[in-house]
């Protein structure tokens, strides 16, 4: 099934829920979505006969700058079709629901999309940090990062060309 | 130092050898390099490449310790971040005396690609430990790995053992270095 046709199932089951559908040449086709609907889409997109998207390929952040965004790559081995999810989150206060539930394997590519970003996914079972240790200051992969120049006492200025 | 070659021409009798104690136990140092069992990134596998045996590492007298206690020496073999720097520090503390750092590679070197915008990445491991033997390269030939271990061999079989302080002092004084 092509993500068109997907879309337009989304659209018809969701309604206002679903922002749009993209698509281009040199990107996967996608479609934008409210955060506080994945939840309850992914389950459909997992169960639905016809869609059963039943792997989460990929889950990742981004930054775009003037907002945040949580992308997910779905795949259905049953039917061997692809699918592009994203939302777009306030930048102040980046919050959306878990999709932990749906497939196991979100469990970790929250905590590292958490650790990097700073999204907040309510209702995860265990939301630390994954990469960087507890006491870590900051979201590394945030374009407004600031790179420490000292951790617990040791020096991690940059090295200066002479 | 050739102190197997003297035994080719012994004295009269046989078999008796003069040296200065500090030659010999210098000599049993540098040929019993016992390493740590420690890897951390892709000079690691450079590193386990060199254990096997094409390479053969054991011929310089390395053998693995799965202990720092053990330990003769300690092979920085990747990128050390922030976080594992400390863990590193731990071990080296936990290594007992005489010890010697080997840094393998550019990032142990200097941060190699992460010398500059690396956030979570030490720019050095000589920012936290005495470094004895850099080794260039990224990752470093098994070739340049034994010319660094080469050159650790001949460092500790010059390094002094009695009368240290007062050496090294005289050493510092040519170099007119201040002595403390």
């Amino acid at each position: 099934m092509t993500s068109k046709e997907i879309f337009s199932i989304l659209q018809e089951k969701f309604g206002d829920k679903i922002l749009g559908f993209f698509e281009g040449d040199k990107i996967d086709p996608f479609v934008n979505i409210l955060p506080d609907s994945i939840k309850e889409i992914c389950m459909f997109l997992r169960d639905e006969s016809g869609l059963e998207f039943d792997y989460l390929a990929n889950l990742t952040g981004m930054d775009y700058k003037d907002s945040l965004g949580v992308v997910y790559h779905l795949y259905s081995i049953k039917h061997n079709h692809y699918f592009v999810l994203k939302v777009t989150l306030d930048r102040t206060k980046p919050m959306l629901p878990t999709v932990e539930r749906v497939w196991k394997t979100a469990n970790w590519h929250e905590r590292e999309v958490y650790d990097m970003f700073g999204v907040i996914f309510s209702d995860h079972p265990d939301l630390q940090r994954i990469l960087c240790p507890d006491d870590w200051e900051g979201f590394p992969l945030r374009k407004d990062y600031v790179a420490p120049t000292e951790y617990h006492g040791i020096d991690a200025t940059p090295n200066k060309l002479k | 130092m050739g102190l197997l070659n003297k035994l080719d021409n012994p004295y009269d009798g046989g078999g008796f050898v003069l040296a200065r104690v500090e030659d010999v136990l210098n000599w049993g140092r540098a040929k019993s390099n016992w390493y740590l069992q420690f890897g951390l990134a892709c000079c690691a596998i450079e590193f386990m490449a060199l254990n096997a045996s094409h390479y053969d590492l054991m011929r310089f007298g390395c053998i693995p310790r799965s202990s720092p206690r053990h330990a003769d020496l300690i092979v920085i073999s990747g990128t050390v971040s922030l976080k594992m720097a400390e863990v590193i520090k731990n071990l080296w503390e936990q290594i007992p005396e005489p010890k010697y750092c080997l840094s393998m590679g550019s990032c142990a070197n200097a941060g190699g690609p992460f010398w500059e915008h690396g956030y979570h990445v030490l720019k050095g491991v000589d920012k936290i430990l005495p470094v004895d033997v850099y080794i260039p390269g990224c990752p470093p030939r098994p070739e340049a790995f034994f010319d660094g271990m080469v050159k650790l061999q001949a460092k500790i079989s010059k390094q002094a053992i009695f009368n240290k302080r007062k050496r090294i002092a005289e050493e510092d004084a040519k170099l007119g270095l201040p002595t403390y």
